[in-house]
């Protein structure tokens, strides 16, 4: 059987998931220049938020009453935590060296890592995340899990509708022009401050969804989900060109599709046998970063904007 | 500055854990024919992913603790149970051996749960001479030295003992049920590189290729992420009808949720780090329905030794349950109370020193509530018996027990 089509689907399904948290990452670097490495937890909460609302419902909720709640759940416990963070972690260290709000940001993910696995109930082990009934589809070669079809809607969707804000709304311009220049932005009227705010939420949304999707996807969400993928989305957010919202989707898919290609190939070839298998995709996930990196270092997508100082 | 401060710290821990030991001195020196404290150490992962398995070994080693109390078991000594969460990391392990060789009331420790972690406290026990008795670990290298699948068996660190049978025996074991029994004969061996599970696919593949079984493939999985989406569809398109996955249920559920899902018509194999209700949780009961697990000793709630271990276990109340490893704890523990009474019998009744209690500990033989607990000259449990439980209807089912043939 050719598994080819099947694994650049898995490729795909994995990078969409990476693109939805990597945007996040990138519009917060974009404006503030800020690497928000609680990003990863903020994508956590969401999946405990809908899982939360889900548990909140009553028993035997068919899935598509339930699963648009879940959505808005997830995606209200994530903004609400992103710009309390935004608010109260890293508002105050504006202005000051670089670092500070840094290492906030590391604090704040490891404070919302305990904060979860403390208070949330039976939250120290895995929790089992409700499935969309009905069976996978099945397209020539290729199978698709009723759980992966959300992943398949979502993400192009969040990205359209980004995409859209940012470049056809005012807000969205402010953020724009706020990215660019917050100086010069600041004088032509642009309220900054509501503008990071609305930057950091949006990233949380986003986030939020991709939340649902990894728990619909795997059956499982717990405490640590965040902290590997929060890595590999930034990863894909600098692979795409950090700063670009459209080059974080894509660094996602490229960083997807290269991992499930080495766990499913590079064993294949000769001599490479013991580099190969699913234990190596993250070496090689980062041996294609640090090529892409080298031959551009903005990134893909990255524009001279994004690496202003 | 910063040096001073660690300084000033390190001397006031110093001088307050000297006080603590002259306390504990003093107890001891004091009262002959009274009471004496005989703590034991007890080290298990109590959160993170495997906590499940963890905290029923923790509540299994209490009930142990207080029937010896309750019963007097031990004229004159009152044993306490002193816990440390181990995260299932080794480097945490190894911190927790330290507390316990530091703390001079210690004289044994029930644990850990995971090889690796083994591994990384038994030199430190060793050196202290320490006896350690684990209910969970069973890659064989621990008590056989690392070129012990070579024949070349040796025993490094005499204070090491362990109820639980080992993986030299439990992967074959599961080789000849699924080849001979499930009649399965084209696998899928997948790992997670880790101590136990490495250990356990190796000594799976040796039995099942030998037994005229082919091995369509081998992969190795990092168990920190969930995504085994990949392999899956590896797994699929090598025709493969049965996979064996060497590792722990947290990763184990989703893969062989991912596999089916896949398409693959397999059955997941696994040993007794998949036993676990958990296993079934995370996979959804759908997807590992029929799937296989080996473990250590006889299924504990048919065994006759084991009704007063069960009705006590109720009867405290405890939230969680005693999982795969409650009935090896209760006996590891029970070993070194056996093990500090006939050490303390021969101090003329007081407390003994360490060493006497590892050698003690070679000698123990007693019912236990998985059957005869005595140790071998590797310090490996005399009892071979391995059970395969089958999930069905969203549980796992004892189908068959049996002692290993060779």
């Amino acid at each position: 059987m050719n598994e080819l089509p099947q694994q650049l689907v898995n490729g795909l399904l994995l990078g969409s998931m990476y693109g939805l948290v990597a945007v996040g990452y990138t519009m917060v670097y974009g404006i503030v220049q800020l690497i928000n490495f609680a990003h990863g937890e903020i994508f956590m909460t969401g999946g405990f938020g809908a899982l939360t609302v889900w548990l909140i419902l009553p028993g035997g909720t068919s899935m598509w009453v339930a699963l648009p709640v879940m959505i808005i759940g997830a995606v209200i416990v994530a903004t609400t935590i992103a710009v309390g963070a935004e608010r109260f972690a890293y508002r105050p260290l504006r202005g000051g060296p670089r670092l500070a709000p840094l290492i906030t940001a590391i604090g704040l993910s490891l404070a919302l890592q305990y904060a979860v696995w403390v208070w949330y109930p039976e939250a120290k082990s895995a929790r089992t995340f409700p499935q969309i009934p009905g069976g996978p589809i099945e397209l020539g070669p290729v199978t698709i899990q009723t759980g992966d079809v959300f992943l398949l809607i979502a993400a192009p969707i969040c990205m359209a509708v980004l995409a859209f804000f940012v470049m056809r709304t005012r807000v969205g311009r402010g953020m724009q022009a706020t990215a660019q220049d917050p100086d010069t932005a600041k004088l032509m009227g642009v309220n900054t401050d509501r503008i990071i705010v609305i930057a950091f939420a949006l990233g949380a949304a986003m986030a939020a969804v991709g939340a649902v999707a990894y728990g619909l996807k795997y059956g499982v969400v717990d405490y640590k989900m965040g902290f590997l993928l929060g890595l590999k989305a930034f990863t894909a957010a600098v692979l795409g060109g950090i700063g670009n919202i459209y080059g974080a989707m894509i660094g996602g898919v490229v960083l997807g599709v290269a991992e499930t290609m080495a766990t499913a190939y590079v064993s294949h070839i000769p001599g490479m046998e013991q580099l190969g298998g699913q234990s190596w995709a993250d070496v090689w996930a980062f041996v294609l970063l640090i090529v892409v990196l080298l031959a551009r270092p903005q990134g893909l997508l990255g524009e001279r904007v994004a690496d202003r100082a | 500055m910063l040096i001073l401060t660690t300084a000033v710290t390190a001397g006031a821990l110093t001088l307050t854990a000297c006080g603590s030991r002259d306390d504990k001195g003093g107890e001891k020196g004091g009262s002959d024919g009274g009471n004496v404290t005989v703590t034991i150490g007890l080290d298990a992962p109590l959160t993170g992913e495997l906590s499940a398995l963890g905290l029923g070994i923790k509540n299994s080693a209490d009930l142990a603790v207080k029937t010896a109390n309750e019963k007097s078991y031990v004229k004159g000594v009152t044993f306490k149970l002193e816990s440390l969460d181990d995260q299932a990391q080794p480097s945490a392990g190894q911190q927790n051996a330290t507390k316990f060789v530091a703390d001079k009331s210690v004289l044994g420790v029930v644990g850990p749960l995971n090889s690796s972690v083994a591994e990384s406290m038994q030199k430190v026990f060793d050196d202290a001479k320490l006896v350690q008795v684990s209910p969970a670990n069973t890659n064989p290298a621990l008590s056989q030295g690392i070129n012990w699948s070579s024949g070349d068996k040796k025993r490094t660190y005499k204070s090491y003992f362990r109820t639980a049978t080992t993986d030299a025996i439990q992967g074959p074991f599961a080789a000849q049920y699924v080849f001979t029994e499930a009649k399965k004969t084209k696998a899928f061996i997948i790992d997670d590189k880790k101590t136990y599970g490495a250990g356990l696919a190796g000594t799976f593949k040796g039995e099942f290729e030998k037994l005229g079984g082919k091995v369509l493939g081998t992969e190795h999985i990092n168990p920190d992420t969930k995504d085994f989406s990949a392999v899956a569809t590896k797994v699929k398109s090598s025709g493969a009808d049965v996979v064996y996955y060497g590792g722990e249920y947290p990763a184990a559920g989703p893969l062989a949720k991912q596999i089916k899902e896949a398409g693959a018509k397999v059955v997941v194999v696994g040993g007794d780090a998949i036993y676990s209700p958990e296993y079934v949780k995370l996979g959804g009961a759908a997807a590992t329905n029929g799937d296989i697990a080996t473990s250590v000793g006889a299924p504990i709630e048919s065994l006759d030794s084991a009704k007063e271990f069960l009705a006590n276990y109720k009867a405290k109340g405890y939230k969680e349950a005693y999982e795969a490893y409650g009935g090896y704890a209760y006996d590891s523990t029970w070993a070194i109370i056996e093990a500090v009474k006939k050490a303390t019998e021969g101090n003329g009744g007081k407390a003994p020193e360490r060493a006497a209690v590892v050698e003690a500990m070679q000698g123990v033989s007693f019912e236990g509530v998985t059957g005869k607990v005595s140790f071998d000259e590797f310090g490996d449990t005399t009892n071979k018996q391995l059970t395969v439980y089958k999930v069905e209807g969203g549980a796992f089912k004892p189908v068959k027990s049996d002692t290993f043939g060779g």
